[in-house]
């Protein structure tokens, strides 16, 4: 507000002096200059390497090393998607994302509203809830390959009722097993943005509710579900994100992606191609036609979440 | 200001890209005669790292000049992914004693590797040591961008207790041909001495057909590379009856489809394993165990049969500002004396021309690894051909397809994977 007033009274010829560039809080620009700095030597400069080399015959060379590296347009796109290993991982993690994402959003919101409830024993609920986000995914991998693999602790509750093949070698099942387990290992994280929101939706609107006799039920979707919009989208948002970056679980659940390469997801192929074997130009190319398929996921999720 | 945000993001964006453009220029190292204090990476396993540090603590005792230090190749999914970010950042040791062969030709490409033979007698003392089969280390320029340094061959251990359990003569299992060894797996399995007969990994990192597909293939076919004169040789009668041959063992359920979550072959949950002369130490103590070559469709005898060399490298790299010094360091590290030091340290054998000759008494007091040294003198390497590890992971691929998940035929698999490692060896 004050920002406006002194705007309008400083007039237009004010407005091109550098100080009234700089707002009315140059100090500002001070503190937020290290992130700045941080985004663009993290985000910005590999982005636009990784853009640069996807337009390049690019390989990584020694210090000194005499490396021709020639413009080829769309070269290595045209490798990427004529690869149908390419297009499998791009198929894999849309259906990862089908359902991690809405699974994500469903558990984390009921439970939120739940643990918002819960009097007792209330942090030791959320912490438990939590402690599979912040343990590392080599020790639950491990966890769950226990619980999973043919002669597993799931198989023998199971029993004759087991899927055959077992679940991490199973085409139709790796796929969903990886996106359970992501959505139970990020749950405490999502659950802890909803309890946030939910401290914004006032009470009032719950007990206008009550009086007008709805139910838990219709509380929840009439005043909790719209109430914490706003987190919906950024659970949906950022939920995609990590989930569009999925590496760790088909690495080491699924040995690589297996089986016969039904859970590789596309960062899994680009640190075959570009890590293991020397063409990081394909691997960018590929890395770069996920962030723009993210980045319209992501703007389609926002017009819709937000524009209801 | 949401312009200002766009035009923000642009201007970074433009900065990353020309700074990008500056690239990696060129320049090269005269260091090829300068002497000095030398860094080098050992592998990480206790037994290496036992002899590297002796070999460092010789060589430091008459070269107070020309220290070397010593450390563990830093941690890392694979070793090759470390060396490989160490060339491009440019601070690579002078020498690593774990190069891989199949890595050898990306590392040439990035200009990481100094070549032996630029060195004053360079060619002579790789081909004098190794012997005829230095010749498969050469690089596709005639060079010698690594020293054949200790070959692990690839033998088949088998469990003697579980052998007898399942009804089969311990001291000499029928393991000759693809029918006996089958006949052999089944017995294991439906007598339920193992929950497997044998249990290569199945997962699809691009090594892992050294240790199933690539041994016996070599044995079926008496020593070809997967890829000879720029051309897959495996869609051929020798690679199907392998293929084929392994493809039953997963059908039938006589090697399970999912990795082991822990060491199989230890807990006694498979009567064998694909194995080099490491299992001697590995296993020796806590397995009664037995060896026997991979292995063909028609049982050859053990002394025709080739394996797979499972062979790991010295590597001279070019951030080296000493190279003097490290040449001459690899001369020790590979003498006889060293050589004998590594065998008698870590049971691997040195790639030398004789090697049961030059170490009689060592096999003399070690009979149990007499076997692998009679084995190391045929031995076959992955080809030394651009884009290797590309090859292998494409070969992986399909044979995991055919082999392992039974989703295509066997035929269209090998078809497939031999026209596309074609297709990359013959690129730059």
């Amino acid at each position: 507000m004050s920002e406006t007033t002194t705007a309008e009274k400083a007039g237009p010829a004010a407005s091109r002096r550098p100080a009234a560039r700089l707002g009315s809080q140059p100090l500002g620009i001070l503190f937020a200059a290290p992130y700045a700095v941080f985004l663009a030597a993290v985000f910005a400069y590999p982005l636009g390497l990784a853009v640069w080399i996807s337009f390049h015959d690019y390989f990584f060379a020694a210090p000194g090393a005499q490396v021709d590296r020639p413009f080829v347009g769309f070269e290595n796109y045209t490798a990427v998607l004529s690869d149908p290993e390419v297009r499998k991982s791009f198929l894999n993690v849309f259906e990862f994302l089908v359902i991690n994402v809405p699974l994500t959003v469903v558990l984390s919101l009921v439970l939120a509203a739940a643990l918002n409830t819960v009097v007792r024993a209330r942090t030791f609920l959320r912490v438990s809830y939590y402690i599979p986000y912040v343990t590392a995914s080599v020790a639950l991998v491990a966890v769950w390959l226990f619980l999973f693999k043919e002669d597993g602790m799931v198989n023998q509750i199971m029993g004759s009722f087991g899927p055959n093949p077992s679940w991490l070698v199973n085409s139709t099942l790796a796929m969903p097993v990886i996106a359970v387990f992501v959505t139970w290992k990020q749950l405490g994280f999502f659950i802890l943005l909803y309890l946030a929101a939910l401290q914004n939706v006032q009470k009032e609107l719950y007990e206008a509710a009550s009086i007008d006799g709805a139910g838990w039920f219709r509380s929840f979707r009439n005043v909790t579900v719209p109430g914490v919009r706003p987190a919906t989208t950024l659970v949906v948002i950022l939920a995609t994100i990590t989930g569009a970056n999925l590496f760790t679980e088909p690495y080491l659940l699924t040995n690589g992606g297996g089986p016969n390469g039904a859970s590789t997801s596309p960062v899994f192929v680009m640190y075959q191609k570009g890590i293991e074997q020397g063409t990081p130009d394909v691997a960018a190319a590929i890395g770069v036609i996920l962030v723009v398929i993210v980045l319209i996921i992501a703007l389609i999720s926002r017009r819709i979440l937000e524009d209801d | 200001m949401k312009k200002n945000v766009l035009a923000v993001t642009l201007t970074m964006l433009t900065i990353g890209v020309t700074a990008a453009c500056g690239g990696d220029s060129g320049g090269s190292s005269d260091a090829q005669t300068a002497t000095g204090p030398i860094d080098i990476w050992l592998s990480n396993n206790p037994e290496e790292i036992a002899w590297g540090n002796a070999m460092v603590e010789a060589w430091n005792a008459e070269n107070p000049n020309e220290e070397v230090t010593a450390q563990e190749i830093p941690a890392g999914k694979t070793s090759e992914e470390v060396i490989g970010a160490a060339i491009t950042a440019g601070n690579a040791p002078c020498l690593v004693f774990n190069t891989s062969p199949a890595a050898v030709p990306q590392f040439q490409k990035q200009g990481g590797l100094v070549a032996l033979d630029s060195f004053e007698g360079g060619t002579d003392y790789v081909e004098s040591r190794t012997g005829d089969s230095a010749t498969q280390y050469q690089s596709p320029d005639g060079q010698y961008y690594q020293i054949p340094w200790k070959t692990n061959p690839v033998m088949i251990f088998y469990n003697k207790d579980l052998m007898k359990e399942a009804g089969i003569d311990p001291e000499n299992p029928p393991l000759a041909t693809y029918d006996e060894f089958l006949a052999t797996s089944r017995k294991v399995v439906e007598s339920g001495a193992a929950q497997a007969a044998i249990w290569p990994s199945p997962s699809s990192e691009f090594f892992q057909s050294w240790f199933d597909f690539y041994p016996l293939y070599v044995a079926e076919t008496g020593g070809t590379q997967l890829i000879e004169d720029g051309e897959a040789t495996f869609d051929s009668d020798a690679g199907k009856l392998v293929a084929d041959f392994w493809a039953t063992m997963y059908a039938e359920g006589l090697a399970p489809k999912e990795s082991s979550t822990d060491d199989a072959f230890a807990e006694g949950k498979s009567a064998m394993s694909v194995v080099g002369p490491w299992a001697i130490a590995v296993y020796g103590e806590d397995v009664n165990w037995g060896v026997a070559p991979v292995p063909t469709s028609t049982g050859m005898s053990p002394e025709e049969i080739y394996t797979f060399s499972d062979a790991k490298n010295i590597g001279l790299y070019s951030a080296c500002d000493n190279q003097g010094t490290a040449w001459e360091v690899l001369k020790f590290a590979t003498s006889e004396e060293q050589d004998g030091m590594l065998l008698e340290t870590t049971g691997q054998m040195p790639l030398r021309a004789d090697l049961k000759g030059t170490f009689s008494d060592y096999f003399t007091e070690n009979p149990e690894y007499e076997v692998f040294a009679e084995q190391a003198s045929r031995t076959v390497e992955v080809p030394n051909v651009p884009n290797s590890i590309a090859i292998w992971q494409e070969f992986r691929d399909q044979y995991s397809s055919a082999v392992i998940f039974g989703k295509t035929s066997v035929d269209e698999a090998l078809s497939a994977a031999a026209e596309k490692a074609t297709e990359l060896a013959g690129q730059s």
